[in-house]
């Protein structure tokens, strides 16, 4: 038996189911890893001396019934874990400890996993290299002061580290495709309306949605089928029958349509993720699928158009944020004092930016000119892909533009580090499902990924696709765990 | 309406009239919040009707509460309003320490319901006011700054509590058609039982728009938005103070700022809270956590089936079926207790007798104890038996007087109260003929006087009569017999 930290999901729920491991045991040694792996800065908070007492109480009555056996998992520090702090990386939160539990998180409990801690991400899931949170950078395991991608950035280096063995993140705009990218992991952000939003920090309401980031596809099926359930205290939730998707896993694809969007070609894209596009689609070819070349004509369009949503809900989501009720205040002569110094030392850069472009663009006189217009916009953009789903089964394209950057690269650039998100918040845009899978890796040796878009609800049809390229791309990451410390 | 009925404030022979336009905050009844289960009862302790969602934690999302929909759409339906089959909730984004999740929301470009219309019954005919929307919103929980010298308390347990902003069209003319409208509208969901229309508790406040115009002038004038005012009296007061105060700048050349006021009670005036350029910008936009608000003809027709009698309706089928004036029966139909108790009494007694009893003489004793018709402290039951005594003549009218005063004191059976005392009429033609002869004889030289043609006095042979019999002679039988004797 290979090392417990880097079985997959599959393999640990599957030695638990033949006793051939307890919870204790793998819940211990994922604690002694994590112990070891400070330097990563994956954690915000850990839950380590309560997953032990429950992984022993697992033990000692368990149910094997259950899909997530004793299995211990760490989450974003976005969703609301009830007793254990969430501070959804900022110092807004710092204090906050919720009385209640995301319905996401619910899910995994109730299928027998174990709250090993709270991972590390970008203030209020902002940005896209784990540099906005308060509780400091992520390395990413994939080669020391390397971005791991965010706003996930600590669940995606927590897989990559073997720190966890699967665990969830928040999508908003590329949240968990673009990380995944980044660690060489699988990460699927599901159609909007499949995992209940109760309980998640919000960013951009009509954007989030959590999701599923694994090693490897077969993971990533078993987790999103814990997860996705209608929940009636989302009202954005959506009633309908989800498959068994592990079950339903299956590498044959043959004579699937496979759109190739030559929008996605953008200037200045680097050769290698020309290259491994390409690769994608001759393998996808192997696989027996039809590829056909497609329009997405308002890609251009979607940076922009994201860059107004987005921040006009969260100028809005984030004003519940008012030092009153919860979380840091810093004390004020009177109220708008209160106010101005808790949200100026509250929030970090990042949300502020995001804030006041929000707040700029909902403002009378440019609300026109800007909110509605993108909302116009991105009615556009959903259609293209309806257009184009008239015609094909699912669509590949690249993850990201680039692979994993330096940290403090563009922490000074925000339309850079903004363009990361290109080939990912179309997909939010329009509601869709996108998963990210490992592909290939640049000439620095890093991973890059390789995304599959699908129709809404047709999550079972993109696991299936990546599944079957998983199995030809054969991708092997290359972690040579550099930060562990004794 | 007749030119003599006008409100017009005069200035050196010039007269303004005065518009006015309502905003009126109404509670729905309902027993959970808009978009979260806690409570909505009144006068709890602070703090203890809240959730997570009313509290705005993070993460935490509203679901409607259908039942508050309902409501809304019985109310438009009551005020004869276009309901709307697909309506949009938004943000409406402000910072205050008791609005918890920074913004309230509420329904801005697409309300729930559309343009409808109120009848007001005023003494000199009929007006209509045209209603121009109806949406629902939350109420913000309150702020305290007079418990702790030096911090502000919150309450949250009216956070997030179901309110119908009900908006007039700029129809109004006059302090007293702003009561008339109030009560009306108050009647009208009190009928469907949609709002309690309590406006000591809060259920019912109303922003009030206020401008003039010089008489004849068609174009409105700049108006004044005047806040959170909570009764009908101070309504009517700060539409007078606002209007006076709005023609003296005119009176001296001066302009009208466009602004939010607020009305001080205490010394009967409006001062501005905010002018147009510190208005808040509220950057609306759709709230994002919510679908559109999508209602099916199968609804709307469900709740029309369930609409009781309305006052406008019963009125007319008061005055048709029974006969009253258009002023009793306005009276009677202007609160569905009142109308409820009148045809509880009607169903075994006279119409007319009923009326007059209820609207004088019981109105009367609600108004003394200062109590609404439903703590009446004489029962619909007993008020009926009481009539039927004076109907089939057991008792005159003078006496029902006596013996309701007796009612009063824990509603006692006016049946009871006639046996015990020895009320009942004396009706005996004999009976009443030997008191009159008694009567006739102990004052011969008054039978005198009144042969002689001094016809006066037949009045003081009724009183002394009366007297005899204690009171309880029949009057139409002294008066009958009397004649006979004295005529004959």
């Amino acid at each position: 038996m290979s090392d417990i930290t880097s079985q997959s999901l599959f393999e640990l729920t599957s030695n638990v189911k033949e006793k051939k491991l307890s919870s204790g045991e793998i819940t211990k040694a994922f604690i002694d890893r994590a112990e070891k792996s400070k330097k990563l800065n994956v954690y915000v908070t850990d839950n380590f001396e309560k997953a032990i007492d429950q992984s022993k109480k697992f033990d000692s009555n368990p149910n094997f019934d259950l899909k997530l056996p004793g299995i211990p998992i760490a989450v974003k520090d976005l969703f609301c874990t009830n007793g254990v702090r969430t501070t959804a990386g900022s110092k807004i939160l710092d204090n906050f400890v919720p009385t209640y539990e995301s319905t996401v998180t619910q899910n995994l409990w109730s299928q027998g996993a174990i709250l090993l801690g709270k991972l590390n991400c970008d203030e209020f899931a902002m940005g896209s290299s784990n540099e906005t949170s308060f509780f400091g950078n992520v390395q990413n395991p994939v080669g020391e002061n390397l971005v791991p991608g965010g706003s996930s950035g600590g669940s995606s280096a927590a897989v990559a580290a073997n720190l966890t063995p699967v665990t969830i993140g928040t999508d908003t705009g590329g949240s968990i495709r673009q990380p995944a990218s980044f660690t060489g992991t699988v990460g699927l952000k599901p159609t909007y309306g499949s995992c209940s939003r109760y309980g998640i920090v919000a960013f951009a309401s009509s954007l989030d949605q959590a999701g599923p980031m694994t090693k490897n596809v077969r993971d990533c099926s078993m987790l999103l089928e814990v997860i996705s359930s209608f929940d009636q205290k989302d009202s954005t939730s959506i009633d309908y029958k989800r498959n068994c998707y592990s079950k339903e896993l299956s590498k044959d694809i043959k004579g699937k349509k496979i759109g190739i969007p030559k929008e996605y070609r953008v200037d200045n894209m680097p050769d290698e993720i020309e290259q491994l596009w390409k690769n994608g689609i001759s393998h996808a070819k192997d696989c027996g699928a039809e590829i056909i070349d497609i329009s997405l004509p308002h890609t251009n369009y979607a940076l922009p158009t994201y860059y107004i949503v987005a921040p006009a809900e969260a100028s809005s989501n984030l004003a519940r944020y008012d030092g009153v009720k919860y979380g840091f205040r810093s004390p004020g002569q009177n109220l708008i004092e209160m106010y101005e110094k808790t949200r100026s030392e509250g929030f970090g850069d990042e949300v502020k930016r995001r804030i006041m472009i929000g707040t700029y663009v909902l403002s009378s006189g440019y609300y026109d000119a800007y909110y509605l217009k993108a909302q116009k916009v991105r009615k556009l953009i959903k259609k293209d892909f309806d257009d184009a789903f008239s015609k094909v089964d699912a669509i590949l394209t690249p993850s990201t533009p680039s692979s994993a950057f330096k940290i403090g690269e563009k922490t000074n650039d925000p339309v850079s580090m903004y363009l990361n998100d290109i080939f990912t918040v179309p997909i939010n845009l329009a509601g869709l499902p996108g998963i990210s899978i490992p592909a290939g890796k640049d000439k620095n040796n890093y991973p890059l990924g390789l995304q599959v878009i699908g129709k809404p609800f047709d999550e079972q049809n993109i696991l299936n696709i990546s599944y079957a390229l998983e199995d030809k791309i054969n991708f092997k990451n290359d972690i040579s765990d550099w930060w562990l410390s004794e | 309406m007749s030119k003599n009925s006008e409100y017009l404030i005069e200035r050196e022979n010039k007269q303004y009239e005065v518009i006015i336009g309502l905003e009126v905050h109404a509670q729905v009844t309902s027993v959970s919040k808009l978009f979260s289960q806690s409570s909505t009862k009144f006068g709890a302790e602070p703090n203890t009707q809240v959730s997570l969602v009313d509290a705005a934690f993070p993460g935490m999302l509203p679901v409607i509460n259908e039942f508050c929909i309902e409501q809304a759409i019985k109310t438009g339906i009551g005020l004869k309003a276009k309901i709307n089959k697909k309506s949009v909730f938004d943000r409406k984004n402000y910072f205050y320490a008791d609005l918890p999740q920074g913004y309230q929301i509420s329904q801005y470009k697409y309300p729930i319901v559309g343009e409808g219309k109120v009848i007001l019954d005023m003494p000199n005919g009929q007006k209509e006011i045209g209603i121009e929307r109806l949406h629902l919103e939350q109420d913000a929980g309150k702020s305290i700054h007079d418990i702790d010298p030096n911090n502000t308390l919150v309450d949250l347990n009216r956070s997030g509590v179901a309110l119908m902003e009900i908006v007039s069209k700029p129809d109004l003319r006059s302090p007293d058609e702003v009561n008339v409208y109030i009560k009306k509208l108050r009647s009208i969901m009190r009928y469907l039982g949609t709002c309690d229309g309590n406006m000591q508790e809060g259920s019912l406040r109303a922003d009030v728009n206020v401008s003039v115009r010089l008489k004849g002038e068609t174009e409105f004038g700049t108006r004044c938005e005047i806040k959170n005012v909570n009764s009908i009296k101070f309504m009517q007061m700060a539409i007078t103070s606002e209007a006076n105060r709005q023609i003296d700048l005119l009176e001296e050349g001066k302009e009208i700022d466009q602004e939010t006021r607020l009305f001080d009670t205490k010394r009967n005036e409006t001062r501005s809270m905010r002018s147009k350029e510190d208005a808040h910008d509220y950057r609306y936009f759709p709230d994002p956590d919510l679908l559109p608000l999508e209602i099916s003809q199968e609804l709307i027709e469900k709740i029309k089936s369930d609409i009781p009698e309305l006052p406008d309706e019963k009125k007319k089928r008061f005055i048709d079926k029974f006969n009253l004036s258009p002023y009793e029966a306005t009276i009677l139909v202007s609160d569905i207790e009142t109308s409820n108790f009148f045809e509880e009494v009607i169903k075994n007694s006279d119409v007319k007798l009923a009326t007059n009893w209820i609207t004088g003489e019981l109105f009367a004793v609600l108004n003394e104890k200062n109590l609404e018709i439903s703590q009446s402290p004489v029962s619909a039951k007993n008020l009926s038996k009481l009539i039927n005594l004076i109907k089939d003549g057991t008792i005159s009218g003078k006496i029902a007087k006596t013996v309701f005063e007796q009612m009063i004191d824990g509603d006692q059976d006016p049946l009871i109260i006639v046996k015990e005392k020895g009320l009942k009429q004396e009706s005996d033609p004999k009976a009443i003929e030997e008191l009159i002869n008694k009567v006739i004889e102990n004052n011969s030289d008054k039978v005198a006087e009144y042969k002689s043609g001094k016809d006066k006095l037949f009045g003081f042979f009724v009183g002394q009569a009366m007297k005899e019999s204690k009171g309880k002679g029949n009057p139409q039988l002294i008066n009958k017999i009397l004649k006979e004797k004295l005529n004959g």
